[in-house]
């Protein structure tokens, strides 16, 4: 009985957690429509607007996706190859 | 960027240790500088600016946040991208042009509707147009009602619903002393007047419109003033505009708040005389201005100008500020200039008495050259007058074009001047105009101060009944005017021509009509919608303009 008490109270939680959530998020997008001024665009401005955005933000991060740890690497290789140690193969072996 | 953070002091510093410091270093402002104030008095009281002020004057300008500044420039930045896409479509006939257009056997012309054909107007005010012009089918109190529109082909035209808006609360109109009634002693009286002269006068003071209610009115202006004579004119702007070409001419230089009205720098530019523009409410700045004219006279001749104008308002109304009046007429008379001054927002509104901005600072109206100002806002009727001396107004009388073409003041209007002027008085032997104007300086205050604790930016003095409160973002100018009309306050809000393009802003005035229980549904309103759009900007960075030194390079001049 007790538990069912206290699954119930979760549930109803969660659901305000959702609501208040909803509300937050809802309230984000209004920001963001205040701030790039998407408020006064019309709906068909609005929706090449979000594309563009969306479009840009998804190239910049696939990109730093496929690039960066390629870049990451090179650069490694490169300054490990001013600072770093001689490497073992180039070492003479002195007996 | 931030027009009023040049040079400023860093901030965080609270108002009255400043005003200490005003008191008691004056090398630190320009007032030991000019010269006008006698050395090695320390006032005790922190009178500032060397016992020219008899009240504190406090005035500040919050500076634009730099992320605020970022942001609206980006916004601006998106709109304008959009601005030219739609105009790429109406020009390659891809979109309907809803603007006005050449007519097509006059396509090669030169355009003629180049006013219309403002990108600004036609790709960013057509967007947010709902804001204004909202027609209002009620007296203009502290209520209004307003007629429910709607568009559907996004703001170019606009249908009536057929229902009102009834009992939103007017926080837009000039009606600082309450006078705009449609009943009461003004406009029974009115009334009164209405029935035996008619509402039209049909001809000019100069020819068959000169009434005894005219007259009537004119000797009622001066001793409102404390002037020798007055003369009233039946629409402000023109009073500006047409009496400034008849006290200037060529030959003459006019210096000029840079944020005077439309209707003095019309007057001026008509007068043909030649225009330098100060700083706002910087003397440092019109002391530079003054003295070079002086020293170098008209340019290329270097003859001495026939006379110089100073053009100064009481109350501006963008800002909020109120003009150092002490200040203005201690250089004046150093530098033996005239001073035009426009009380159209502070007549009636500011000092103890109700007499504008001369009452306010307690200064002699007779310093003034020129006192001009409008009946529009605390009188509740419409014109402006000119008071000065009696050689003054017989000269304007002679010369001036709103007295030989306008038609004379409508006689209802004058006698709603007459009798509200007469209140203000106390002439009509009650205390109700002066119970008034002791409203609206608690109102202004409280509202001020209240609205300024909940962490908006507001421009301006203290006691000024016009309360701008900054915006910054253009779509933040149209929801702010949305949700306010949804929580039934009535606004202003103000864009681009008005203002510098960042600093959009809304602007209340309030009303000595507004009771405390009005005033502050409207604040737990206005802080509602702040919250819900981000406006609480304000980091509590005060700098009080008498403090920011005057920065050499930040002001042009105008040499031609």
């Amino acid at each position: 009985m007790f538990f069912f008490e206290r699954f119930g109270a979760t549930i109803a939680l969660i659901k305000m957690d959702v609501k208040h959530f909803k509300d937050y998020l809802s309230w984000l997008y209004y920001q963001y429509l205040l701030i790039t001024c998407s408020y006064v665009l019309e709906p068909w401005e609005q929706s090449i607007f979000n594309t563009v955005l969306v479009t840009a933000i998804a190239m910049v991060i696939y990109s730093s996706y496929v690039f960066i740890p390629i870049h990451v690497r090179l650069a490694v290789e490169f300054f490990s190859g001013i600072f770093g140690g001689q490497h073992e193969s180039t070492v003479a072996p002195m007996s | 960027m931030p027009r009023y953070s040049t040079g400023e002091a860093p901030g965080g510093h609270s108002y009255l240790q400043k005003a200490a410091m005003n008191g008691s270093c004056k090398i630190e402002n320009g007032g030991l500088k000019n010269g006008y104030v006698k050395n090695g008095v320390c006032p005790e009281d922190r009178i500032l600016n060397g016992g020219l002020y008899k009240r504190p004057f406090h005035e500040a300008f919050e500076e634009t946040p730099m992320l605020v500044a970022v942001l609206t420039y980006m916004g601006y930045g998106i709109l304008t991208l959009f601005g030219y896409l739609r105009d790429f479509l109406r020009a390659w006939k891809i979109e309907k042009c809803h603007n006005a257009t050449e007519r097509e056997d006059q396509r090669d012309f030169v355009p003629l509707y180049q006013d219309f054909e403002n990108f600004y107007t036609r790709n960013l005010y057509m967007r947010i147009r709902d804001n204004w012009n909202r027609p209002v089918c009620s007296v203009p109190g502290e209520r209004v009602d307003i007629m429910e529109r709607f568009t559907d082909d996004y703001n170019w035209t606009f249908k009536f619903t057929g229902r009102v808006i009834k009992g939103v609360i007017n926080m837009g109109s000039y009606n600082y002393l309450g006078f705009a009634q449609n009943s009461g002693f003004c406009a029974e009286a009115s009334a009164v007047v209405l029935q035996q002269y008619g509402g039209g006068v049909c001809s000019t003071r100069q020819e068959m419109g000169n009434l005894d209610k005219h007259e009537e009115l004119e000797h009622l202006v001066a001793e409102f003033l404390g002037v020798d004579a007055a003369m009233t004119y039946g629409m402000g702007f023109a009073t500006n505009s047409m009496n400034i070409p008849a006290l200037a001419g060529k030959g003459c230089l006019i210096l000029s708040d840079e944020l005077n009205h439309a209707s003095l720098v019309l007057g001026a530019r008509l007068s043909g005389a030649t225009i330098r523009i100060f700083k706002h409410n910087n003397m440092q700045s019109l002391e530079k201005l003054l003295r070079d004219a002086i020293v170098h006279g008209q340019p290329r001749t270097h003859r001495p100008w026939r006379k110089i104008l100073i053009l100064v308002e009481g109350i501006y109304s963008m800002e909020g500020s109120i003009v150092r009046l002490p200040e203005v007429i201690a250089l004046k008379k150093k530098y033996k200039a005239y001073l035009y001054l426009d009380e159209a927002h502070s007549i009636g509104a500011l000092g103890p008495n109700g007499r504008g901005v001369v009452d306010y600072f307690g200064l002699d109206p007779r310093d003034v050259d020129i006192m001009m100002g409008t009946f529009t806002k605390s009188f509740g009727g419409a014109g402006g007058y000119i008071g000065g001396s009696k050689v003054l107004i017989d000269y304007l009388r002679k010369h001036s074009h709103s007295t030989a073409y306008a038609t004379s003041m409508s006689p209802p209007v004058a006698e709603q001047i007459i009798t509200s002027m007469k209140c203000i008085m106390g002439a009509d032997g009650t205390s109700l105009g002066r119970e008034r104007v002791e409203q609206l300086a608690e109102n202004t205050r409280y509202f001020r101060r209240r609205l300024t604790e909940m962490g908006f930016i507001i421009y301006g003095n203290s006691d000024s009944p016009v309360v701008p409160l900054m915006l910054y973002m253009p779509a933040k100018i149209g929801a702010f005017g949305r949700e306010m009309l949804k929580r039934h306050i009535g606004v202003v809000v103000v864009g681009f021509p008005a203002t510098p393009i960042i600093e959009s802003r809304a602007r209340f005035c309030v009303s000595a009509a507004h009771t405390k229980e009005m005033l502050d549904e409207a604040l737990s309103k206005i802080s509602e919608v702040g919250d819900l759009l981000q406006l609480k900007y304000s980091r509590h960075h005060f700098v009080p303009l008498l403090d920011r030194p005057f920065d050499e390079t930040t002001y042009e001049e105008t040499e031609d």
